[in-house]
């Protein structure tokens, strides 16, 4: 459990370094997420890797148990909208429609792109 | 025993444990109603948390500073869980590699809509600059999105609230949403939910569906890289 933990932090860090260092607008857990699954990958390439953390499922059940409760990982953030009270009071209207019609378009317009990319290749079962 | 009870009050109020117990423990509440519910939309454990957190804070006149000081450590966890977010991929790459090709074009569709279309409306209202900059990155988890927002010299809270704000309408609106539309696949609505509602949307679709849970958790990581490098690209052009 430490360990796994200690691994993700430690791509997180990676990411945070590698960033500062290049100079990139990348933020850096993005970049952690990159490197961890390029360790996943290089396990099945070299068995070797295969210990630790990356063996016997510690990253994966750290990993699975802390995206298990994602939502609340948004709570802290969330009520600075204590903070944004006057601001809300004055703009909060105009904020609430742009963000809801801005979600409905982009849902729609992802999941139709979606599907009709979908049916314009062969289906999974007709595969060989 | 303390001679006056509000020296005691004073104290825990300024301590990290009172905080972080009062977000732990409200969300725990808050779930679990959820989950009795059978998950309605309209009971997402986000929304009822933040409202009831947050009247908390109001009634006590405590600043969030210092509930943000014990909420802090939950915060921080937003980071390592975006690093966490490679195991879902890793565990999918075939379904993800057999649909990789509707993935791409859906992901850059999806990801540009997102950032143009809130640019775009926050225009036509007439709202100030360091507004809209701070509003472009919400499709993307609260982490990555106040990144963009600093990078922007925007105001990273006001984008915390607006990412939030965003997942929780993303995931109560989804369901009907498809449902309407007639939509069944739920790879596509799953991905879906994942671009426009980050991790609430992607919480809410694994409430729904596990296949749906899965493409948008790649959803939700593919749009933090992409939004990441699209969002300077379209204030550069949009925003005046």
């Amino acid at each position: 459990m430490i360990a796994s933990l200690s691994l993700i932090l430690l791509c997180q860090l990676v990411g945070e370094v590698a960033v500062r260092a290049l100079g990139v607008p990348v933020p850096g857990p993005v970049v952690g997420l990159v490197f961890l699954l390029l360790l996943l990958l290089a396990r099945d390439r070299f068995p070797a890797l295969a210990r630790g953390p990356l063996g016997d499922d510690g990253v994966e059940s750290a990993s699975r148990a802390m995206l298990a409760n994602l939502s609340l990982l948004f709570v802290p953030a969330g009520v600075g909208v204590v903070q944004k009270l006057d601001l809300l009071a004055e703009h909060g209207i105009a904020i609430l429609v742009i963000l809801a019609v801005s979600v409905i378009v982009t849902l729609l317009a992802t999941v139709a792109t979606f599907v009709a990319a979908s049916s314009l290749l062969p289906r999974e079962e007709d595969r060989p | 025993m303390s001679d006056n009870p509000f020296s005691l009050w004073v104290y825990l109020s300024q301590s990290p444990l009172l905080w972080l117990t009062v977000t732990l423990l409200i969300y725990a509440v808050t779930d679990a109603v959820s989950l009795k519910t059978r998950r309605h939309p309209l009971a997402n454990p986000v929304l009822h948390s933040l409202w009831i957190i947050g009247a908390f804070l109001l009634v006590t006149k405590t600043s969030y500073t210092t509930y943000f000081a014990g909420a802090q450590f939950v915060h921080f966890l937003l980071g390592p869980a975006t690093v966490a977010l490679a195991v879902p991929l890793y565990e999918n790459r075939r379904r993800v590699a057999a649909a990789i090709l509707p993935m791409l074009v859906a992901l850059a569709v999806g990801s540009l809509t997102a950032i143009v279309s809130v640019v775009l409306l926050a225009q036509a209202f007439g709202l100030p600059r360091d507004i809209i900059l701070s509003l472009a990155p919400k499709s993307v988890t609260a982490g990555v999105a106040m990144g963009i927002s600093e990078s922007l010299h925007a105001d990273p809270s006001l984008t915390a609230v607006s990412v939030i704000l965003t997942g929780i309408m993303g995931a109560i609106i989804v369901t009907p949403l498809m449902n309407f539309t007639g939509i069944t696949d739920f790879r596509g609505r799953g991905f879906a939910a994942g671009i426009a509602a980050h991790g609430i949307g992607t919480a809410r679709a694994f409430q729904v569906d596990e296949v749906a849970g899965v493409f948008a958790g790649i959803a939700m990581s593919l749009n933090a890289l992409v939004t990441s490098l699209l969002v300077p690209l379209a204030v550069t052009y949009l925003v005046r």
